[in-house]
């Protein structure tokens, strides 16, 4: 089967930060592939190509079966809407009630009479998914960290992506916390039969969630293999990620 | 040497400001055109910069009607012009002062707003989060906000005028006495279309760069908390600047067309 990611010698530099070189990676169906790198080797600036946020210097990015640097921006957006994005600072909208950060996704994709019919429905499941239906009517502000965590999941669910991409969803949050939102992404996997990408420093929830773990050191991907192998490694470089 | 090269430097940097605005308005005039407006959201928005300035704009145009007229007084009394006052201080009020006031207010107020949310937005991802779920985010959030100030400073002025001449309806009235009829008959019958229209006209353009400048300097905000508040003054200060390089244009080009 086809990966529904696929990224071939991606190259992306800032001036003279060359932050990634020649990166290699892809994402087979059903399946999380997390990225273990260190604070600022690049995990977000990739992600972020991917969604094309960023324009690549060199590389292809296949994402579900399209070369998103061919496609034209009406071709970008629908494309988007089966990618999933939980951004590290999780972006939530200030200045709009939840209800509200969560229909707004729909905007574009669901036509008028759809979104009559069927937001409501569909604003109330994402909400039981991530167990945070009373804070419908809330502001983000009101919010804990993790729950706008997870109302930031929940927004980013509404659109039944295909394959979902996590920017360090447990970084910040307590041990407890982490846990929480780790179980939640392994139950969105189950539910909805998606693929993930998920960037990480946090070990426990690489553990809990991934089924194979790529080391992005310099840029490149230094290392793939499945947590469990990935721990017992005995290279300097990837140890120094376990100690 | 060194302020040679320090001048080189901020002159660079000045002109890169200058390219990048212009930048920034025709990227508004192309996406404004681009279909499906989002009328919701720019109503908002007017609504929005009405409820901000409204107050200030009212209590600051009364004061500055009553004071010119108070001030105005001992001069025309002199020249045994006393009757003239009404029409002076309208054709002030509508001419020059309530338009650069209400300006002023707006550049201080909406555009530091505008600088501020959007620089906000932009720090924590906000505007990536639009872009991602297929939102066009310069469309939703500039152009409306572009638009809405574009029509508000107008309309704000307008009611500028208004509140202003009942100051100066107070301020007549505190030393002499003239009817509430007698001083509105007199205030509009001093104005002509020479001065109704270019003060109109201006205030659009004041809106105008309100809003772009408010919207670029948010839009374009550098990463981190800091940024977001150097937006927000940076925007003041260039928006009042440039309303006032603008009020200088516009007093030029009436007097070429011979409006004055
Ligand atoms: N917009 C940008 N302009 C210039 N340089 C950037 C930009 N975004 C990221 N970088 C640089 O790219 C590098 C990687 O940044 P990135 O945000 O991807 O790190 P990260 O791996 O996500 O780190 P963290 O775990 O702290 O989030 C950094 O050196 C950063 O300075
Ligand atoms: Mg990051």
């Amino acid at each position: 089967m086809e990966p529904v990611i696929q990224i071939k010698d991606l190259n992306k530099s800032f001036g003279d930060n060359h932050v990634l070189r020649n990166f290699n990676m892809a994402i087979n169906a059903g399946e999380n592939l997390a990225i273990l790198g260190k604070s600022g080797s690049g995990k977000s600036v990739l992600i972020k190509c991917i969604i094309s946020l960023m324009e690549v210097d060199s590389g292809e990015m296949i994402v579900l079966g399209k070369d998103i640097q061919l496609l034209n921006s009406d071709e970008l957006d629908s494309l988007r809407a089966e990618v999933g994005f939980l951004f590290q600072s999780n972006a939530l909208y200030d200045s709009m009630t939840i209800r509200e950060n969560l229909e707004f996704p729909l905007r574009r994709h669901w036509s008028k009479e759809e979104r009559k019919k069927g937001a409501d429905a569909a604003v109330k499941e994402a909400l039981e998914d991530v167990g945070l239906s009373h804070t419908i009517d809330m502001m983000p502000a009101e919010l804990s960290g993790g729950m706008r965590k997870r109302i930031a999941l929940a927004r980013a669910l509404i659109l039944r992506p295909k394959v979902i991409m996590y920017d360090e969803p447990t970084t910040g949050l307590d041990p407890i916390t982490s846990r929480e939102i780790s179980n939640l992404m392994l139950s969105v996997q189950k539910k909805y039969k998606s693929a993930a990408l998920i960037i990480s420093h946090d070990l426990n929830c690489i553990k809990m969630t991934s089924n194979r773990v790529i080391m992005l050191i310099e840029g490149t991907r230094y290392a793939e293999d499945t947590y469990e192998n990935l721990r017992k490694s005995e290279d300097p470089k990837i140890k120094e990620f376990f100690d | 040497m060194g302020t040679v090269k320090l001048l080189k430097q901020i002159d660079n940097a000045f002109f890169r400001e200058v390219g990048e605005i212009a930048q920034f308005t025709a990227r508004f005039f192309q996406t404004v055109t681009k279909p499906k407006q989002e009328w919701e959201e720019f109503i908002n928005q007017c609504f929005w910069v009405g409820y901000k300035t409204l107050t200030l704009v009212g209590i600051t145009a009364f004061i500055m009607g009553l004071v010119l007229t108070i001030q105005s007084r001992p001069t025309l009394v002199e020249f045994g012009a006393e009757s003239l006052l009404p029409s002076m201080v309208s054709v002030s009020l509508v001419r020059e002062i309530s338009p650069v006031i209400t300006a002023l207010i707006c550049a201080g107020k909406i555009g530091s707003g505008m600088g501020a949310e959007l620089g906000s937005m932009r720090v924590t991802e906000q505007i990536d989060a639009m872009e991602v779920s297929g939102t066009n985010p310069f469309k939703y959030l500039v152009v409306t906000r572009v638009l809405a100030s574009t029509v508000m400073v107008p309309i704000l002025s307008s009611v500028g005028i208004a509140i202003g001449l009942c100051g100066g309806y107070l301020g007549v009235n505190i030393r002499g006495h003239i009817s509430w009829n007698l001083f509105w008959h007199q205030a509009f019958e001093a104005l002509s279309f020479g001065d109704l229209i270019p003060s109109l006209i201006k205030t659009f353009f004041f809106g105008f760069a309100i809003g772009i400048i408010g919207c670029y300097k948010g839009y374009n905000s550098k990463k981190g908390t800091e940024g977001v508040g150097q937006s927000a003054t940076t925007a003041v200060i260039v928006a009042s600047l440039v309303v006032f390089v603008l009020d200088l244009i516009a007093v030029q080009v009436t007097d070429l067309l011979g409006l004055t």
